[in-house]
């Protein structure tokens, strides 16, 4: 442990940052962009309509059967044909996250509405709600509740998942470790911090679900 | 007020309602019995159209229920519903379950809703239940509060699905005592329920359904004295004699 050189991690701080700040952007963009489509897709599989409903169920399980970096590659290599002129690796990344994410959170959210008793339902309705009144006032603000530490959990996946976009060429926070890892010759010290700053980032949102579900309990 | 004409409903194969028809006049107190699985509660809910049915007709002050041209949501409103498990919302307090409908439906200014749900609070004995959520009440306290949050749109008429089922024993009076007072000041209702008691002192009809049947639709002193149906009579011998 002696050999450790911490000063390569102060020399090179910039550079991680970068790369922290890309896997932010992801974690971002996939999140409120997979929530959205997310919510759509579950307002869809829940439909009585077939029409609707089937479509959605067989692009929420064709999503998460595929491995994450297969989606990465489909859409940086698929997006450009569908439009006849290249997007770069970050628009493709974002939008192949979005469109994965959202598989996962369409399931989340339905389970979150689901589990929201039909009696509900049909007390809104009975005193003359209309569908989307007795969704935006009776039915989301419960499934939010029971929905809320799983979205959490998702988004510390997400984080995780994005240290895959190098698979595109994009420099995330691992990536770039890597880079200087390689160019320095000290894969100890970088693999070491990386494993520290994820350790850390993904244990404190972990300790804070625990708080949050612990203080709804009380 | 309300009428059914010849209601069929079935679940995929299995028959719920095979015909049923019946109708309650303004200011009448029907109650409407049976032993469980009889049908009961899924007739009342094809009243103000939260079940479907594939046959017959149900009209509410002269609305179809079933006809596609109409503004179910504004029927609804006309109509209060009170469930066996209160349904009140767990994300309100009393107050705000009370409101909610006056707001978003008939567009009650939040004070003016506020104001409403307030008086009809007080009225049901829970004027100093405002703030309280719903797991905070009791059963008792919870179904009165889903009387007065039906009572809030004025409705012309008001359906109750088994209101004391789930309740415990000591519980079930202060319910019924509302229920009451509100036959009493001329309110149309239509009551699903096993409380013979009630039906005897607030009935003004009875209906007796089995198998998805009405076999009986009589006044409630003939219906007590000499049911017509063997039926009747076992079932008013099982309810009536513990």
């Amino acid at each position: 442990m002696s050999n450790f050189d911490w000063g390569i991690i102060a020399k090179s701080w910039g550079f991680l940052a970068e790369g922290m700040a890309l896997s932010a952007l992801l974690v971002l963009v996939a999140t409120v962009g997979g929530l959205i489509l997310g919510f759509g897709l579950a307002l869809m599989r829940l439909s009585q309509n077939r029409l609707i409903a089937v479509p959605a169920a067989a692009y929420v399980t064709v999503m998460r059967t595929l491995p994450l970096v297969l989606v990465l590659f489909w859409f940086y290599f698929l997006v450009p044909l569908a439009i006849g002129r290249p997007i770069g690796s970050l628009a493709s990344a974002l939008i192949a996250f979005v469109m994965f994410e959202a598989a996962f959170y369409c399931e989340i959210i339905r389970a979150g509405i689901n589990n929201v008793r039909p009696g509900q339902t049909e007390a809104g309705l009975a005193s003359g709600l209309r569908r989307f009144q007795v969704m935006r006032h009776i039915v989301m603000p419960q499934a939010l509740r029971a929905m809320t530490p799983l979205v959490l959990n998702q988004i510390v996946i997400v984080f995780q998942d994005t240290s895959l976009v190098y698979v595109v060429a994009l420099h995330d926070f691992l990536t770039n470790a890597s880079i200087i890892a390689a160019r320095d010759g000290r894969p100890t010290e970088m693999y070491t911090l990386v494993a520290v700053v994820y350790l850390i980032i993904c244990l404190s949102s972990t300790k804070a679900l625990d708080y949050w579900r612990k203080g709804r309990a009380a | 007020m309300i009428v059914l004409k010849d209601v069929h409903k079935s679940y995929g194969r299995q028959q719920i309602l095979r015909g049923c028809s019946a109708s309650v006049s303004l200011g009448e107190v029907v109650v409407v019995c049976g032993p469980s699985g009889s049908g009961k509660s899924t007739l009342i809910k094809c009243v103000n159209g939260l079940v479907p049915f594939e046959q017959g007709t149900i009209t509410v002050d002269g609305v179809s229920v079933s006809d596609k041209t109409t503004d179910l949501p504004a029927l609804r409103a006309k109509i209060g519903m009170v469930f066996q498990n209160f349904e009140l919302y767990p994300h309100m307090t009393a107050l705000e379950n009370v409101s909610l409908a006056q707001i978003h439906v008939l567009k009650r200014s939040r004070t003016e809703a506020n104001a409403r749900s307030e008086a009809l609070l007080a009225r049901v004995g829970l004027g100093t239940k405002l703030a309280s959520r719903p797991s905070q009440l009791s059963g008792g306290q919870q179904q009165r509060v889903s009387i007065a949050r039906a009572l809030a749109m004025d409705p012309k008429a008001m359906l109750f699905d088994e209101p004391t089922s789930a309740l415990d024993p000591e519980m079930i009076n202060e319910v019924l005592e509302v229920m009451q007072a509100l036959a009493q000041d001329g309110m149309t209702m239509m009551v699903v329920t096993h409380e013979m008691g009630f039906a005897q002192r607030v009935a003004d009809r009875v209906l007796f359904m089995d198998g998805g049947e009405i076999l009986e639709d009589t006044p409630k002193a003939q219906f007590f004295k000499e049911p017509a149906t063997e039926r009747a009579r076992q079932f008013l011998t099982k309810v009536l004699t513990h």
